[in-house]
């Protein structure tokens, strides 16, 4: 009898609890939200949530094809929030209040805050942040690369890959000794910069293997010792270090690139609520480490950094020395018309011979 | 009686008009707008023809528009050149069990998905791959081989993937083919070359196109292989609209593009029937 009658109840008490979950419809990046973390987040709130992978202009075309319908929370990075959210409108204000500001590293989140705002509404704050440079084998390249345009010497001919795509294309201007952000507000500038960028990247051509599309098949040109030198992510230098301890991320002289992926709620997401509770939850110190762990770059989250892995940790400050962090380049945000510039850039590049 | 018949050929017609009207029709004079506007400033748009403009005057887009039509049709016709024969031994020569075996043969890669099959090409082909490391190991080459990311491995992997769609329609001309007409062409006197050209191949015509046709298409909106394949000089049309529309957030340029990639695809295959004094009708039905 009492036993039906505690079934009965934690029955309706799970009815109740169903009633105000929601369903939340998360578009982000691989390793943001781990299963285990999503476990905990569904145990402790009952909501469920939904994971769609995807990247930087992936997840801007899903939101602007919906016109910000169908996810309720999305993680571009924080460049890509200002542009897109002035041109198609497809993030809602967020209101930080609701959030436990307290378990975000404070510079981060108010810089991020003011990268994100448009008409004085605040888009975003941080979740993951990382850099990308370069991933090299040591004790064959090591030497010869120490910077970006480095990758172009005969000596690593035929064994270098990085992708076309924006990071390259600003990474090789720093290198040539131009700063591509500072001339973020003037377009025929930038436009003189990339021309130059374009040059010399037609001109490496020649050297490079493949261009690589994905972080997979980069990691697979790298293990197999088919590509010695090549520009990545943090991140991919470290796991691979695992494998091969002569394989790792260096910081190049220039400096490395910094990126900071942020939480956005779309402009047609439904369940915010569910939105800020993932996000006070995934900021706690101990389930940021855990997310840390999957995905190998660490967060904004304030005193993560004491739960995180001994080994990641080593790595990094083998890869960043001090000076090497003062000199990291954060992505400010991308002014429209840009990009536009940057594609005819690489798509010459592409195709020329 | 006859308006019952008349209502469930309407019936029957409906899905056919919701699938193409919702699916096809409505989607493509979307993009059609979308491709004839130009952006002014964050969220205006005005009509324009700018996206057209540019296509057909920069000479990166045009290179690419003609470098894949020329491709596609290349790689049609090779692989017309290694199906025909395949098919001949198919339909005429293998009889029976031995028949259906080597029709299957031709099917199965095709359980898997092009993904895999592309994996598949690139796991053979890579420099630590296994075709480096036998010629390696048999002494004909010194050092490793890299045999992936050229136009030539690009054209393998378009051959390959349209393969079956050519050996189809081939083995079904031909199987109609009756044997003793093939007889009674050497009896008159004829030798292989003039059978072949006076006899089979007039009448494999109609699979002959419609394969051809298939796999024109096909090579031609192959995002895959080529990207996979073909490495970094290998640029397709497909891509640029991909790059367009995801990459660079330009769908109007995308949309151009793909309109550009439709009237190519509808001119050369008018082209191919034109060329073989073929109607669509003849082919297809």
């Amino acid at each position: 009898m009492t036993k039906t009658l505690l079934m009965a109840s934690t029955l309706l008490a799970g009815l109740a609890g169903a009633a105000q979950a929601d369903t939340l419809r998360l578009l982000t990046w691989g390793g943001y939200a781990p299963e285990d973390v999503v476990a905990m987040f569904e145990a402790e709130t009952g909501h469920t949530v939904e994971v769609t992978l995807s990247n930087n202009e992936e997840m801007i075309a899903k939101l602007r094809a919906t016109g910000g319908g169908g996810f309720d929370l999305a993680q571009p990075s924080q460049d890509r929030v200002m542009g897109p959210q002035m041109e198609f409108g497809i993030y809602k204000p967020m209101d930080v209040s609701k959030l436990n500001q307290d378990l975000f590293i404070p510079s981060m989140l108010k810089a991020t805050m003011a990268n994100t705002t448009v008409n004085g509404d605040v888009y975003g704050v941080p979740h993951v942040w990382g850099t990308s440079g370069l991933v090299l084998n040591t004790a064959e390249a090591g030497d010869v690369v120490k910077d970006y345009t480095d990758l172009c010497a005969p000596e690593v001919a035929g064994k270098v890959s990085y992708r076309l795509k924006r990071p390259t294309l600003i990474g090789f201007a720093f290198a040539m000794g131009e700063d591509p952000f500072a001339a973020y507000g003037d377009e025929a500038k930038y436009r003189e910069i990339m021309e130059k960028v374009e040059a010399k990247l037609t001109e490496c051509k020649a050297n490079v293997k493949t261009y690589w599309g994905g972080g997979d098949e980069l990691m697979n040109l790298v293990r197999s010792g088919e590509v010695t030198a090549s520009m990545a992510w943090d991140t991919g230098g470290w796991k691979l270090n695992d494998d091969n301890a002569d394989i790792t991320f260096v910081a190049p002289a220039s400096g490395a690139l910094g990126w900071i992926d942020t939480f956005v709620l779309p402009a047609k997401g439904q369940s915010d609520d569910a939105a800020y509770a993932w996000i006070n939850f995934v900021m706690q110190p101990e389930v940021a480490a855990k997310i840390t762990a999957a995905a190998g770059n660490f967060t904004a989250s304030a005193g993560a950094d004491e739960f995180a892995e001994a080994g990641l940790k080593a790595k990094y400050q083998a890869s960043f020395p001090p000076e090497a962090v003062d000199n990291i380049k954060w992505y400010p945000p991308v002014p429209a018309g840009l990009e536009a510039i940057e594609g005819e850039v690489l798509d010459r590049v592409q195709a020329a011979n | 009686m006859r308006s019952q018949s008349r209502i469930a050929f309407y019936l029957l017609l409906t899905p056919l008009v919701l699938w193409l009207g919702l699916l096809i029709v409505i989607p493509h004079i979307d993009m059609l707008l979308i491709s004839l506007r130009e952006r002014i400033s964050f969220g205006v748009y005005d009509r324009s023809l700018l996206q057209y403009e540019k296509a057909l005057t920069e000479p990166l887009y045009l290179r690419t528009f003609a470098r894949t039509a020329v491709m596609s049709i290349l790689a049609t016709a090779i692989t017309l050149i290694i199906a025909f024969p395949v098919a001949y031994y198919i339909a005429k020569m293998a009889k029976g069990r031995l028949q259906q075996v080597l029709f299957l043969l031709c099917l199965i890669p095709f359980y898997v998905s092009e993904l895999v099959r592309t994996f598949g090409w690139m796991i053979l082909l890579r420099e630590t791959g296994i075709v480096s490391n036998l010629l390696q190991w048999t002494g004909l080459a010194d050092q490793p081989v890299e045999l992936l990311y050229t136009d030539a491995t690009m054209m393998v992997g378009l051959v390959y993937t349209s393969m079956l769609f050519m050996v189809v329609p081939l083995v079904t001309t031909l199987e109609s083919l009756d044997d003793s007409v093939i007889e009674a062409g050497y009896d008159l006197g004829g030798n292989g070359f003039s059978v072949l050209r006076e006899i089979i191949i007039p009448h494999a015509m109609p699979g002959i196109v419609s394969g051809c046709i298939v796999v024109f298409m096909l090579s031609l909106g192959n995002y895959l292989t080529p990207t996979m394949l073909g490495g970094k000089d290998s640029l397709w049309f497909t891509e640029m609209i991909y790059n367009q529309f995801i990459v660079r957030s330009n769908w109007e340029l995308g949309a151009a593009f793909g309109f550009m990639l439709l009237v190519l695809s509808s001119v050369i295959v008018w082209g191919m029937l034109a060329l073989t004094g073929r109607t669509l009708k003849e082919t297809m039905g």
